[in-house]
């Protein structure tokens, strides 16, 4: 059995201007140990499905599915109470801007032993030795003097390191990271998720890394889901998806990649996902695919086999058995 | 820190003249004299008038005046009452702590209620309650004091007999005046009754001064919580898997504090100078009262003093509210 187990997850925001379906029926299983990328444009509801796991979402959002469950619980059953006793303990978070997730006007030791305090019921004493071995953990030097200071004292990188620190300070058995180097410096990035793949590997805990970067996806993942506008549009293993992509969106973002480039200038996906008013009757992504024909337009295509990446495409490319039309 | 409230303690330096030359000048202003008011309705003869301004030294040129009221004030001579003859300084210290203890009980009285108010109503945005809270808020604050005053007294002294209709406190005691807080000096007697005494009559005039403090820090409390909850911070309190009452009453309220102290120690200033509607319904004998008699009475150096005195304190409150903002906010602190 999966972990981590959601069918059919959709999630609707109450807006001014009507309902907006920002998350459009995510299948998704990650299972204990393993590391999954979610990838995918700005806006495609990469974060929105993992709030909504969360329990994160503001009270403006409706969130339905078939099934959702997480390490035997059906989170669709819990209450709120329930939910908080695994929220922050066996399932934790960390997000995309480091500076502004911590608290500006608590130290960092006391935003990481509260962690502690709640779920693991440790005394001062123990929260403080827990403490300091975490921070030694994801790397922060100098824990003992680290645990004073506040989050403005320190750089990016360092905070969100501190974040890491208390996302697994009760053991998770997942770890969701959302973009997590997103926010940080080009040689940072390298070394936080080297961090997050090493503390995966060495405690066993699933880890899904949100990211947009498909070099990041290359580098550390095992499984690949690419979203676009709230859909799962296609999901193989890493070193399938990049060898043989089924959905034109994957074949694209892959083709954006600087070290794919085949000429000067680096390929783009003209247009832009789309949102509340401009969404496609057919396929969503076919205004900016360059395969998209009548059909596409018309008619939104369900997901391809298991065979196929489960592309949500009429015409997947590199498909064997069949020829492109 | 010690650096930083010197550095403040020198801006205070052209406000405090400012405010001596605007107090000066002010009442000057009025029409009317302090001779022809002590003379009184029967009136005084030319010549007597000019004799005694002269002998007040009204008759000097303006700058003259104000240059020697500036050197008693520099030396820490505020003048005395031409009615009454006390040292303005003495009549300020023995009224003040009147005021002060109104002040303090209207202040409480409106943070206890208005900041957790406005936490609930952040929290539940849109729903009822919020709704309730944010229009009696309105009408709180828009509501004239005086006019409120009089329904409580109808109501709690009229109607149901609750509390006293003025004054400190019941006639049935007397002992010294020790500090000048009723509540302290009333403890210190050791007469049965008489705390209590002080106590209840405190209750309307808390109520009547801190209405309007209320509203402004519920409304303030409420609009600066709702910025801070969608905040990354709080999301990520939530992630911890932490209970409401901690993320809304720690991790947010803290943050959300910073523009509340900026209105409470408004308040405070208002409170300590603006008292005068509610003392003069009361009959609490503050320094509110004392000003506006003085002003009918064209009592130059009391008005002068007593603004002057009202002014500082107001700074005093500013400072220790810039003071707040680091404790509260570190990031504010001063490196």
């Amino acid at each position: 059995m999966p972990l981590l187990e959601i069918r059919n997850l959709s999630v609707d925001f109450a807006t001014s201007s009507g309902q907006f379906r920002a998350v459009d029926g995510i299948d998704l299983s990650v299972d204990k140990g393993e590391l999954l990328a979610i990838v995918g444009e700005s806006g495609s509801g990469k974060s929105v499905s993992m709030l909504a796991m969360m329990g994160l979402l503001p009270w403006t959002a409706t969130i339905t599915a078939d099934v959702m469950s997480f390490d035997g619980h059906d989170l669709r059953a819990l209450g709120p109470r329930q939910r908080r006793r695994i929220v922050g303990k066996d399932m934790a978070m960390i997000f995309q801007e480091p500076m502004s997730s911590l608290n500006p006007c608590f130290t960092t030791g006391f935003q990481i032993k509260e962690a502690l305090r709640l779920h693991l019921g440790l005394d001062r004493k123990a929260r403080h030795r827990r403490a300091v071995e975490l921070f030694e953990m994801v790397g922060i030097p100098a824990p003992e003097d680290r645990l004073k200071v506040f989050p403005h004292q320190m750089s990016g990188g360092m905070n969100q390191r501190v974040m890491i620190a208390m996302a697994i300070a009760c053991g998770p058995k997942l770890l969701i990271a959302d973009e997590p180097t997103t926010a940080l410096d080009v040689t940072i990035q390298a070394q936080i998720l080297d961090l997050l793949t090493g503390l995966q590997r060495d405690s066993g805990m699933a880890l899904i890394l949100i990211t947009h970067d498909m070099g990041v996806v290359a580098e550390t993942a095992e499984r690949v889901s690419v979203q676009y506008a709230g859909q799962k549009v296609e999901e193989q293993k890493v070193a399938d998806l990049f060898e043989t992509p089924h959905h034109p969106y994957t074949a694209a973002l892959l083709a954006a990649l600087p070290e794919r480039a085949t000429s000067r200038h680096l390929p783009t996906i003209p247009g832009v996902v789309p949102g509340q008013f401009d969404r496609p009757r057919g396929c969503l992504f076919s205004p900016r695919c360059k395969f998209a024909d009548d059909r596409c337009k018309a008619e939104p295509p369900a997901p391809a086999g298991s065979g196929l990446g489960l592309a949500r495409c009429h015409y997947p490319l590199n498909a064997r058995s069949e020829v492109s039309a | 820190m010690l650096k930083f409230i010197l550095s403040r303690l020198l801006t205070f330096l052209p406000t405090f003249f400012g405010v001596t030359l605007i107090s000066f000048a002010f009442i000057r202003l009025l029409p009317g004299d302090p001779i022809t008011v002590l003379a009184g309705e029967r009136g005084i003869s030319a010549e007597r008038h000019a004799e005694l301004m002269t002998e007040f030294g009204f008759d000097q040129p303006m700058l003259i005046q104000y240059w020697d009221y500036l050197k008693g004030v520099v030396q820490g001579d505020l003048g005395q009452s031409l009615v009454t003859k006390k040292p303005v300084w003495d009549e300020f210290f023995t009224l003040f702590p009147a005021t002060l203890e109104l002040s303090i009980c209207a202040i409480i009285f409106a943070v206890a209620l208005g900041l957790p108010a406005g936490v609930i109503a952040a929290v539940n945005r849109g729903k009822f309650f919020d709704r309730l809270l944010m229009s009696s808020a309105l009408v709180g604050y828009s509501m004239p004091i005086f006019w409120w005053a009089l329904l409580l007294i109808i109501a709690f002294s009229g109607w149901l007999g609750w509390t006293p209709v003025s004054g400190r406190i019941s006639l049935m005691y007397y002992f010294d005046s020790g500090t000048g807080f009723m509540l302290i000096d009333s403890l210190r007697s050791g007469q049965d009754g008489a705390f209590w005494s002080a106590v209840h009559h405190l209750i309307l005039p808390t109520i009547v001064l801190g209405t309007i403090p209320l509203a402004v820090i519920a409304r303030q409390t409420r609009s600066a919580m709702l910025e801070v909850l969608s905040e990354d911070y709080i999301r990520t309190a939530r992630a911890k898997g932490l209970a409401p009452f901690r993320v809304n009453g720690v991790h947010a309220l803290r943050n959300a504090l910073i523009p509340v102290i900026t209105v409470i120690g408004l308040s405070v200033g208002t409170l300590l100078a603006g008292a005068i509607l509610t003392e003069t319904i009361f009959s609490w004998p503050g320094i509110g009262k004392w000003m506006v008699d003085s002003i009918f009475r064209r009592d130059y150096p009391v008005v002068q003093g007593g603004l002057l005195l009202i002014a500082v304190m107001v700074m005093i409150v500013n400072l220790i509210v810039d003071m707040l903002y680091g404790f509260i906010n570190p990031k504010i602190r001063k490196r």
